[in-house]
């Protein structure tokens, strides 16, 4: 049995992040989009805990995961507060429908 | 030891004065806003005096040049420092400007009486950028730069009935959010590869010559990610043409001056900060060779004001114009950055001073055409310079001025930009700005052609403005043409504000 170490947290973070990135662009649904966002959130926090513990740099990667946990929620709510009124407006909340904006 | 500690945290909040006066403010405008619920005329005056008073302490405080929220010898969190100062009294003037603004808007006017909110997410966007100005650490930089989105994702959306604002504010947080998240993303690799958050330390940090070029190259790019969607660099510009047409005209002007001056300041400061060797005597600087950073942003910059200025040929609405002319207005401002010198920096302020009334000037009188014609199309426009010439007259030199001829403001700022990119020897990029300089020539004049030209296909009435829009009107319009020919001051403030803290 290997020891679990610093790259398989990063191995795990990048891979999150991939998906991340990977759901913002094939998903058609907000909610969707903005869970890929959260996934990429999630992966920037596993790499900040991950570092502050095998790198011994103190707590201030715990910090700032603290930081991130408490705007991954402000942004959730803000962003589906949002969501929730383009259904009210449009009745659907699928983001390529969503273009009377454009050139 | 603690009671040492206590006293550096009581000092530090000494230096933030204008930061607590805007949060003070904040909950005043939410408590006056419940108390007063019949009576919300009162909150705009609030709201600007509120402005003043930190722009009082600003000024008060201008050439100090410290950190704060340090512990003894460790660098802070923050820097209090005249260049930071400078961003933000800039920031305070847009707001005041926007406040009056928001006055006069009939959109604001009618989105039901919850201008309380409006203007304490105003003031929540401020503290952010103020925040955004002075930060030294990346963990700052990161907060305050999500207190300043997520404001103006509520604020995009603001009147929520209307589906252009709706629309606006769901792009405005979808790209937001990917773009701050991989943001984020940079920043845990760079404390991965330093320990550490403080820039300063960071610099001292990866002076060593063993640091993985490689990694920090990715790191450093993941990060201009979040920077560059701030200030509408392409290739991460395409919420602005959509933003800045769904969102109301106010906070439209807003984002197009203060949220692009505070991620200009942030970029500055990153980069100068983080990646600095040393700087020679005539004002040139030397980074490390980690991040090329000196050619990409020549890139960037010539990609994002080629796609402004060539984009905005063909648009029919007048806010989707004026967001592509901002567009191309982040290149030539970045192209400042890209000289690299203290020279390229005052040249980078003169322009946002100037920049600051030409653009705001031109949202205001946009947004009192709105007012009265409902439209923001250019098709609209036709004959608008007869049937109320005080506003065809103004716009006319707001367009002169962004467009950068003399004797307006606006030449004064390409000017400088210029004589930085000349005294680099960067000649060829200078051509490619000025080649630029002349498509925006096309686009600014098509309106000014609409309006005094063509034929209105219906005959508008003639309308007149209120006399306070009119006064307000008269004092964005009388500097531009008052720096144009007597521009000392902005540029002796300018070269004033240049001082970064530690260099």
């Amino acid at each position: 049995m290997t020891q679990i170490g610093l790259n398989h947290f990063l191995f795990v973070s990048v891979v999150l992040f991939c998906l991340g990135i990977f759901g913002i662009i094939t998903r058609k649904n907000a909610v969707m989009v903005l869970m890929g966002i959260e996934l990429i959130l999630n992966s920037a926090n596993i790499n900040f805990i991950a570092f502050a513990k095998y790198g011994n740099f103190g707590y201030q990667g715990q910090m700032m995961a603290l930081f991130v946990i408490i705007l991954a929620a402000a942004e959730a709510a803000i962003a589906l507060a949002i969501v929730l009124n383009i259904y009210k407006t449009f009745s659907t909340v699928n983001v390529d429908e969503i273009d009377t904006l454009k050139d | 030891m603690n009671n040492n500690n206590l006293n550096y945290l009581v000092n530090s909040l000494y230096l933030i004065k204008p930061e607590l006066v805007i949060s003070a403010v904040i909950v005043l405008l939410v408590l006056v806003d419940l108390i007063m619920m019949k009576n919300k005329k009162l909150l705009p005056y609030l709201s600007v005096a509120g402005l003043l008073v930190a722009a009082y302490f600003i000024i008060e405080h201008f050439e100090t040049n410290t950190f704060a929220f340090s512990t003894g010898s460790s660098a802070g969190m923050m820097i209090v420092d005249p260049f930071g100062n400078f961003f933000k009294l800039l920031i305070v003037f847009a707001s005041i400007l926007v406040v009056l603004f928001s006055v006069a808007s009939t959109e604001i006017k009618n989105s039901f009486d919850r201008h309380g909110e409006y203007y304490a997410l105003i003031f929540g966007m401020i503290l952010g950028m103020m925040f955004m100005v002075s930060a030294s650490d990346l963990i700052v930089i990161y907060i305050s730069l999500e207190l300043v989105s997520f404001s103006s994702y509520i604020l995009a959306g603001f009147t929520k009935r209307s589906i252009r604002n709706s629309e606006a504010s769901l792009k405005y947080v979808i790209y937001g959010g990917i773009s701050s998240g991989i943001m984020l993303f940079g920043i845990s690799i760079i404390y991965g590869i330093t320990g550490s958050t403080n820039l300063y330390e960071i610099n001292s940090l990866i002076q060593a010559p063993q640091v993985q070029s490689l990694t920090f190259l990715l790191a450093g790019i993941l990060i201009f990610v979040g920077i560059g969607y701030k200030i509408s660099a392409a290739p991460f510009h395409f919420w602005t043409p959509d933003v800045y047409e769904g969102a109301p005209i106010p906070i439209t002007a807003y984002l197009s001056i203060a949220s692009k001056a505070a991620g200009f300041a942030l970029l500055i400061r990153f980069i100068k900060v983080t990646f600095i060797q040393s700087i020679d005597p005539e004002g040139f600087w030397h980074l490390l060779a980690i991040i090329d950073w000196k050619t990409f942003i020549i890139i960037i910059s010539i990609l994002t004001m080629t796609l402004g200025n060539f984009a905005a040929l063909w648009q029919s609405n007048m806010k989707r114009l004026l967001a592509y002319s901002s567009i191309a207005h982040a290149g030539y401002l970045l192209l400042g950055l890209a000289v690299m010198s203290n020279e390229g920096i005052t040249a980078i302020l003169i322009y946002f001073i100037v920049y600051a009334f030409m653009n705001l000037g031109a949202f205001f009188v946009v947004m009192l055409i709105a007012n009265k014609i409902g439209s923001e199309e250019l098709d609209d426009y036709k004959g608008l310079g007869y049937s109320t010439p005080f506003l065809g007259v103004s716009l006319a030199i707001f367009l002169v001025s962004l467009t950068g001829l003399p004797p307006t403001a606006g030449f004064i700022g390409k000017l400088y930009i210029f004589i930085a990119l000349i005294d680099a020897k960067m000649i060829v990029v200078a051509v490619i700005a000025l080649l630029n300089s002349v498509v925006s020539l096309y686009y600014y004049i098509k309106v000014l052609k609409h309006m005094f030209l063509d034929k209105a296909e219906k005959e508008i009435p003639a309308f007149t403005t209120s006399y306070s829009s009119a006064i307000l009107l008269v004092a964005i319009v009388a500097p531009i043409l008052i720096f144009g020919i007597y521009f000392t001051p902005i540029v002796d403030l300018a070269k004033n504000s240049i001082t970064l803290l530690g260099f």
